[in-house]
């Protein structure tokens, strides 16, 4: 249990013969003790580069890693004093599932009651009570990842480190397990960070999120903060299901002060901003609707109905205003058909632009209304 | 449909003993030939029924062989235990080596490591003949001709490449990641090698280790121009049976016999390993 810090981390992949790859660029992150982190992105984003330089089994091209105050960079993996779930499992097959949970412990050389108790614990928590005695080669995948869970959980490490921990679970379990696992790493005040690919573990389990793309950090927030002020068109884009409608238009000055007309070439859509929002005339930025702040019912705009989804539990609809796509979530379900034409009114807390040429925001809708 | 009448397995079942006849036949018709005289094996025609005599085991046992009239001392026993002691060293030196060589292959990349493993592989392509008269020059000048060291050593050629190679297409199958989650407990990366790598790969260095001890075993050109009758093993000694007073074929093939047991029993201990190890490279993963 300590904090983990990473300054100006990069790791440089040099293979002979081809070009260098930069697989993690510079990145600045602090971790406080006892929090929670999701490193969040797709595939080849340098998420799991990240984890093995923490681990140690990659050696830190640039920068350095500490953790609770002491440098990492130059330890063996066995003395950084970390636990890791891995997402390949990779439970010891000639040991019963219950031997590799108590693994660490026994070799810790921990009293025998404490141990027994402590296996049969964590193993309650992931729901693998009933396989303890089996081997990993003849229980599922499920359980194999559960175990491995299991296995890292266990230790009193400093630092807990879960690479995509659920991937292999169906839905139900994972939903009881991500609140489990979140619970017992609270209680116990531990540090973690859950490499994941998938925004619902990391909103459900993490306290920060960070979002990676292409070797780089886009922004590290908690999951509230990624939703309502996301810091670039990449995070825009990457959070929420389904993600922000992103469409390319222009900044307009009008009778009652700065509007935005989307698309840029065109003005199927006129939204005015708040004085405040100080923006010259003539910019181009892409401008984002977050789905969830279109209301369908009532409203100055008009839109036909693509697409009418409900899902049980909310509304998907895909709109079209003038050939401009739109999608829209409404908590309830909506009376309209395709082809039908809607009033919909735009919320102005769902109100997001980016810079064009950067992709940095610049304005948003929920800074204003707060 | 399926064929599982009587008559289906029947005729699988003759199918399957002329199959096994055809393959098993000079093997058996070898272990009869050890149990007949000279005279018996070559009378026209030949014929499956004999007087059966262990003769030809006793001479080898004893180390003389009678031919017509005249007896010839051999050190047929000797040759046996040369082979043992030279192919159970070659392949235990070459796995304390090529084990750990094999690792490194299989998870670290480094700088010309491709192309040593090659060169090491290339050990096998040349024909022995054409390393072997330098070599003798070199062995003589060194004190090497004629010592178990020497043929060792040579030996490498033919059991090094074959464990390493053999075993790193092993290692490289086993997750690097177990021995990770074994390293982040806490142990150093040669336990972790020892301990989970090593294990796990075993199959492989089981079926690695029995091959090149039967290809050690069958060597005959290294020792045939390397050693003297003392270090010689089986397969340069059977040339013994061939005398100014013709070829002794009922020894012969007590020779082979006897030369074949200790590859024989090795074989059935590890052929547990064996088929695990021979499937397990097959179906990867």
């Amino acid at each position: 249990m300590a904090d983990l810090m990473l300054n100006s981390v990069t790791k440089i992949y040099r293979p002979r013969g081809r070009e260098a790859v930069r697989a993690v660029s510079g990145l600045d992150m602090a971790v406080g003790d006892g929090e929670i982190i999701a490193l969040l992105g797709s595939s080849g984003c340098g998420k799991t580069s990240t984890l093995r330089m923490i681990t140690g089994f990659e050696a830190v091209s640039e920068g350095s890693i500490s953790l609770g105050g002491r440098r990492l960079n130059e330890l063996r993996p066995a003395e950084r004093n970390v636990a890791m779930a891995f997402e390949g499992y990779s439970l010891y097959p000639p040991l019963t599932v219950r031997d590799n949970v108590a693994f660490a412990l026994l070799r810790e050389r921990a009293p025998r009651e404490e141990v027994v108790r402590k296996v049969a614990e964590v193993a309650e928590l992931v729901g693998i009570a009933d396989s303890l005695d089996r081997f990993p080669s003849t229980i599922s995948s499920g359980q194999q990842q559960r175990a491995s869970l299991a296995r890292a959980l266990i230790r009193p490490a400093a630092l807990h480190l879960l690479d995509e921990p659920m991937s292999q679970l169906e839905p139900q379990v994972r939903a009881i397990l991500r609140a489990r696992i979140k619970e017992w790493l609270k209680d116990r005040g531990m540090t973690a960070v859950v490499v994941t690919h998938d925004q619902t573990d990391a909103i459900a389990l993490a306290d920060r999120i960070a979002v990676m793309e292409a070797s780089r950090l886009m922004q590290f927030a908690t999951p509230a903060e990624l939703r309502e002020r996301p810091a670039n068109l990449f995070v825009a884009s990457f959070i929420g299901e389904p993600p922000m409608n992103l469409i390319e238009a222009e900044v307009a000055v009008g009778a009652s002060g700065p509007r935005v007309v989307a698309p840029a070439a065109g003005s199927a859509l006129t939204l005015d901003l708040p004085q405040t929002a100080a923006l010259p005339a003539g910019h181009r930025v892409w401008l984002g609707l977050s789905p969830r702040h279109l209301a369908v019912g009532q409203g100055p705009h008009r839109a036909e109905v693509m697409v009418n989804q409900w899902l049980g539990d909310q509304t998907h609809l895909a709109l079209e205003i003038d050939g401009l796509p739109l999608t829209a979530v409404a908590a309830g379900m909506v009376d309209a058909v395709p082809g039908e034409v809607v009033p919909f009114a735009v919320e102005p807390r769902g109100i997001h632009l980016f810079d064009c040429a950067e992709g940095a925001a610049i304005y948003h809708g929920s800074a204003e209304a707060a | 449909m399926q064929h599982t009448s009587w008559h289906w397995r029947l005729f699988k079942g003759i199918c399957l003993a002329l199959i096994s006849l055809f393959f098993l036949f000079p093997i058996l018709w070898v272990l009869l030939m050890s149990f007949q005289t000279n005279e018996d094996i070559l009378r026209v025609p030949p014929s499956p029924f004999f007087t059966p005599t262990l003769d030809n085991y006793r001479a080898l046992i004893a180390g003389e062989l009678t031919g017509a009239g005249s007896t010839l001392k051999i050190a047929y026993m000797k040759n046996i235990w040369n082979s043992f002691v030279l192919s159970a060293c070659s392949v235990l030196l070459s796995l304390l080596l090529g084990v750990p060589a094999a690792y490194a292959f299989a998870r670290y990349r480094f700088r010309l490591g491709e192309n040593i493993a090659f060169t090491l592989l290339s050990f096998r392509f040349a024909p022995p003949l054409l390393v072997l008269l330098p070599l003798l020059l070199y062995f003589q000048d060194l004190g090497l001709y004629d010592t178990y060291f020497g043929l060792i050593w040579v030996y490498q050629l033919i059991t090094l490449p074959l464990i390493l190679w053999i075993v790193r297409g092993y290692f490289e199958d086993v997750s690097p990641d177990i021995e990770h989650a074994y390293r982040i407990d806490g142990h150093s990366w040669l336990r972790s090698f020892l301990k989970i790598a090593v294990p796990l790969a075993r199959p492989g260095i089981a079926a690695a280790a029995l091959l090149a001890f039967i290809f050690a075993w069958n060597n005959f050109v290294f020792a045939l121009i390397l050693g003297s009758s003392d270090v010689q093993p089986v397969t340069v000694g059977a040339l013994a049976f061939i005398t100014a007073s013709g070829i002794q074929y009922g020894q012969i093939a007590a020779g082979l016999v006897l030369s074949v047991i200790p590859t024989f029993v090795l074989a059935l201990v590890m052929q547990r390993y064996l088929v695990e190890g021979l499937s397990l490279g097959a179906v990867k993963g």
